[in-house]
This record gives C-alpha cells, sequence and structure tokens, in this order.
C-alpha cells in the first residue's frame, strides 16, 4: 500500500502528479484551484523526478504549452476553475483536431463569466458537450473524493495515451478544497527520450536525416481529407463508448428511485438516500465517474429492473439531466435538482426534492 | 459510530487547524474522515467554520446542514449554529465575548474558558488545543495518544519540540469544560 495522509483535493492532484512521472505542468493561478500550482511549485518537482512546473503569462499560452509539449509525447497537464478553462477552449479544441494526448483539471466554480469562487457543477455541457469549436469530445472523469482526485491522474494518462486524446478531470470547489484520507501512489519514473520514441511512433521526437517528418496539425484544407479525418475521430469516440464507460451504484439493487448524481453531488445524495431508507423509502444512487462516455446503458439497465423514476442531482440549473432523459427515452420520470451560485444543496433538500418531483404524494 | 461536527469562530483563532489535528487524529484512529472549510472571502478577518466528520464508515455527505456537536468560539457563529444542532447534540462554547447566550433545552450545552485558560499557560497560540481538549472530553471519540499522533502527522516538523506543551493544552482543556 502507499503512503496514507490527509490532504485537500487540489494537493492530492498534484502530488500524484509528480508522481505519476509526469513530464510537465503549465498553469495558471484561480480560486478554487491555486492550491494545484502552489503545492507543485512547493514541491520542486523539477528536482523529485525532472518534472518542469511553470507559471505561464495566462491561460491562453499555458494550453498551447501543453499543446506543444503533449506533441512531443510528453505527459503533460494544466488545471484551472470555470473562466480560465474557457480561455483554454480554443487550446483545446485544437488538441482535439490534433490528437494530442493531455489532462486537464477544471475545479469547477459558480457562473457565468467570473460568477463566483464557490462549488459549482454549471460546467457539465462545456466538459461534456464541447466547448471549442468542431465535432469533439473529451473523456471526462469526474472525481467524488481526494482519493480519486489523485487516482484519476494516473486513470486519465492512461486513457489520454490509449486514446491520443484530451481527459477532463471534471472536479468542483468543494472536492478541490475539502481533506481527507488519501493513500497515494508510489513514485514512477519519468519516461525516458528513448522510450517515448519507442512508444509513440506518431510524436514530434525530432527528424533525422533519411526519417520521414511528421507532422502534427488540427488543419486540413483539402475537404476530403478533412472529412475522412473527422469520421476517424467518430470512429475513436464510438471506441471510447464501448470500452471505458465508468460508474458506481449505491442501494441500486432493490431501489425504487434513483438519484442520478456526480462528484459532489453524488457524496450528498448519497446521504439522501440514506435518510431516505431510515423513512422506508427504497432510494439508490448511480454515480457516473465518467461523464464522457456516459453510463446510459446502466440508466436502461435500472429502468429495465424496475426503476420508476430519476432525480438529477447537479450544482446547475439542469445540464446533466438531458443525458439522463436521453437515457430514459420518456419511459420513466427524469427530473433535475439543484442548487447554483455557489449555494450547494443539503441532503435533506434534496431528498424533499425527490418526494416532490419523482415520487409525488 | 459517527460524529459530525462543526467548528466556528474568527478566521485567526485555529479553527481550520484544530478541525485538521482532530481529522488527522481520527486516522491515526483507523477512522474515516473529511475536512470541509468555508472558503473564500468570508475567511478575510470574517468568521471560518469547518466541518469535519469522523465515521466508522466511508463518509458520504462532506456538508451538512445539521451537526451532532458544534464548537462555537465567537457570537456570530453561535447565532447561525446553534439551531442547527441536532437535538439530543453537544454545543461547546467560549463565553470570552458571547452577549446572547445560547437558548436551547433540547441539547447539552458546555462551556470553556479557552481565552483565559491560554492566557494563564502563557500562549495564546494553544487556545484552539485546549478547545479540542474540551470537545474530547464531552465525546470521547479519539484517545489521546492518537492526538498525538495527529499533531506528528499535521504539524510541519519543526514545530514538532511544541507537541508536549500542546498536550498539556488538552488536558487543560479536558479538566475545565463545565
Amino acid at each position: 500500500m502507499g503512503e496514507l495522509k490527509l490532504m485537500k483535493g487540489n494537493e492530492a492532484l498534484a502530488e500524484s502528479a509528480i508522481r505519476y512521472g509526469c513530464d510537465a505542468y503549465f498553469g495558471y493561478p484561480i480560486t478554487p484551484q491555486s492550491e494545484v500550482i502552489e503545492y507543485l511549485s512547493e514541491q520542486n518537482p523539477y528536482e523529485r523526478t525532472g518534472m518542469v512546473v511553470l507559471q505561464a503569462e495566462s491561460e491562453l499560452a499555458a494550453i498551447n504549452m501543453v499543446y506543444a509539449a503533449g506533441a512531443a509525447g510528453k505527459r503533460v497537464m494544466t488545471s484551472s476553475s470555470s473562466p480560465g478553462v474557457c480561455l483554454k477552449q480554443e487550446g483545446i479544441a485544437y488538441i482535439a483536431g490534433a490528437e494530442v494526448p493531455c489532462v486537464y483539471a477544471d475545479v469547477v466554480r459558480g457562473g457565468p463569466g467570473l460568477g463566483t469562487i464557490q462549488p459549482s457543477q454549471a460546467d457539465y455541457f462545456q466538459a461534456v458537450k464541447g466547448g471549442g469549436n468542431g465535432d469533439y469530445k473529451n473523456i471526462v472523469l469526474a472525481p467524488a473524493s481526494v482519493q480519486e482526485m489523485a487516482d484519476f491522474v494516473a486513470l486519465g494518462f492512461d486513457l489520454a495515451f490509449k486514446y491520443r486524446m484530451a481527459v477532463c478531470i471534471l472536479s468542483d470547489g468543494a472536492i478541490g478544497q475539502m481533506m481527507e484520507k488519501v493513500v497515494l501512489p508510489e513514485q514512477k519514473p519519468r519516461m525516458t527520450e528513448e522510450e517515448i520514441k519507442a512508444k509513440y511512433p506518431w510524436a514530434l521526437t525530432g527528424r533525422k536525416r533519411g526519417t520521414q517528418h511528421r507532422i502534427i496539425t488540427s488543419l486540413d484544407l483539402d475537404s476530403n481529407k478533412m472529412e475522412e479525418h473527422n469520421r476517424h475521430l467518430q470512429a475513436k469516440y464510438k471506441m471510447v463508448e464501448e470500452n471505458e464507460v465508468r460508474y458506481e451504484e449505491i442501494n441500486c439493487e432493490d431501489a425504487d428511485y434513483v438519484f442520478v448524481a456526480y462528484g459532489s453531488s453524488a457524496r450528498i445524495a448519497q446521504k439522501s438516500v440514506q435518510l431516505g431508507r431510515e423513512q422506508g423509502l427504497k432510494l439508490g444512487l448511480l454515480r457516473p465517474i465518467t461523464l464522457f462516455p456516459y453510463p446510459t446503458k446502466a440508466i436502461e439497465n435500472l429502468i429495465n429492473h424496475g426503476v420508476k423514476g430519476f432525480l438529477s442531482v447537479e450544482l446547475s440549473c439542469g445540464q446533466m439531466i438531458e443525458d439522463v432523459k436521453l437515457a430514459c427515452n420518456g419511459r420513466v420520470k427524469a427530473e433535475h435538482f439543484g442548487r447554483v451560485g455557489g449555494i450547494i444543496h443539503t441532503p435533506e433538500e434534496v431528498l424533499e426534492a425527490m418526494k416532490k418531483q419523482i415520487i409525488g404524494e | 459510530m459517527t460524529e459530525e461536527i462543526i467548528i466556528a469562530g474568527f478566521g485567526g483563532q485555529g479553527v481550520l487547524s484544530m478541525g485538521k489535528i482532530l481529522a488527522y487524529s481520527g486516522i491515526m484512529e483507523g477512522k474515516e474522515v473529511s475536512w470541509m472549510p468555508s472558503y473564500g472571502p468570508e475567511m478575510r478577518g470574517g468568521t471560518a467554520n469547518v466541518t469535519v466528520i469522523v465515521s466508522d464508515e466511508r463518509v458520504c455527505s462532506p456538508i451538512l446542514n445539521a451537526f451532532d456537536t458544534a464548537v462555537i468560539l465567537n457570537q456570530q457563529s453561535l447565532d447561525k449554529f446553534e439551531s442547527k444542532v441536532k437535538p439530543g447534540g453537544y454545543l461547546l462554547y467560549d463565553p470570552n465575548g458571547i452577549t446572547k447566550k445560547p437558548t436551547r433545552t433540547d441539547i447539552h450545552i458546555h462551556t470553556i474558558e479557552g481565552a483565559q485558560l491560554a492566557s494563564d499557560m502563557g500562549n495564546s497560540k494553544v487556545f484552539n488545543m485546549i478547545i479540542l481538549g474540551a470537545f474530547l472530553k464531552l465525546r470521547p471519540i479519539i484517545l489521546d495518544k492518537n492526538v498525538e499522533e495527529g499533531l506528528r502527522h499535521s504539524l510541519p516538523e519543526r514545530a514538532h519540540k511544541l507537541i508536549p506543551l500542546n498536550m498539556q493544552a488538552v488536558q487543560v482543556g479536558k479538566d475545565n469544560v463545565k
């Protein structure tokens, strides 16, 4: 077993990046995720593993540094919070088009615009449906604990390199700021130049006389080629949908009604399940761990096993509910409940919403 | 066993660090823990509070609306959290600076003269450890040796020489809670 510590989610993310053998982090501070770059700076990762940590002059610079380092086959990550992630969307779309692997964390705060610094989950659409231009997807992982903030760095990089795409760790202010027990992974060595050259034949590792040059770009002015490229991307996303769905079911075996919630809302809804069961209500929780690909089949299965209704609980005005409704396809009732603007719903009000909106009198 | 605690007071009183020491001590006791602070502008000179949960089971919601125990260190926090203690729960407060005393009759109410006792000990910085001691007397969920281990893990190495003083403060808190 690795080392047991009490850490903030943001710190756990940073420490496990160093331990994974991440090559570089480029970022720009913003509440509520500034602890990531603070922790990295304090830890001197360059001395520990040779990992480069750089505070860029802006979010735009940071994401384009990620684009470049990823194109060289390096394990590179960035992190920010909502308004900062907006600024990164152009780069993220380029990264998707150019098929560059990378990991970025979004510790979401309330919006729109500068909004508030308190927790929110109102960036689901941006992360899952694509905040940049074009037909693209990112794999989106939703940690619901400090342990998962640590674990999803390794999972994120593994998936990013397996599919050559960006992986988003979609967290929120609560998960980023809270402290919990975390088991940290063992330190892994960074990959050497030779290993990168051997493993990633697409990576820009320097052309030698007699070798073919490689191009990483999102641009192709030949429409036939661009259509073919888009088809290729879609086929890749379909493979991701078939192979990488992850979710957790809590108390769903005998449930009549089920909450669907991710991240901090899942933690709160789990308490609502407890409170509801104390009152004799058979409630369960479906916690999507991947938001793309979405656990659509898990919802279909629950309906097949007799679940009569779903309440999507999010710190938003209703975003993930669209995917829940698509999965339900009109077969059972599905509604949204959520507080916004940095206010966090309590387990009691989530339970009340389930009773009022889904179960009925 | 699940103990859901809110610790609330002014920024600078050691509210967050007391919560951190309590959480680390819980880990040393083999428990599951969570530590959820209020963060943001309300910390600058205003009130600070932290929700700590210590449990035998995996902690579900780190954010709560009702608490087993409230540890209250100023009037604003008393006004805000008195009503959020579960019936039969505990409210521990330092009467220093409290002008409107708690009025509920369905909870256990206790006081600890933390500020006074810290000044008697000649070190105002042990204030929060006195409060922690008082809390642990009322809710003995963690053994002293695990509190000492918790301190060792949450304090930087250079402060380890202060652990005996801190443990002494915990004892002072235990002896003087009313």
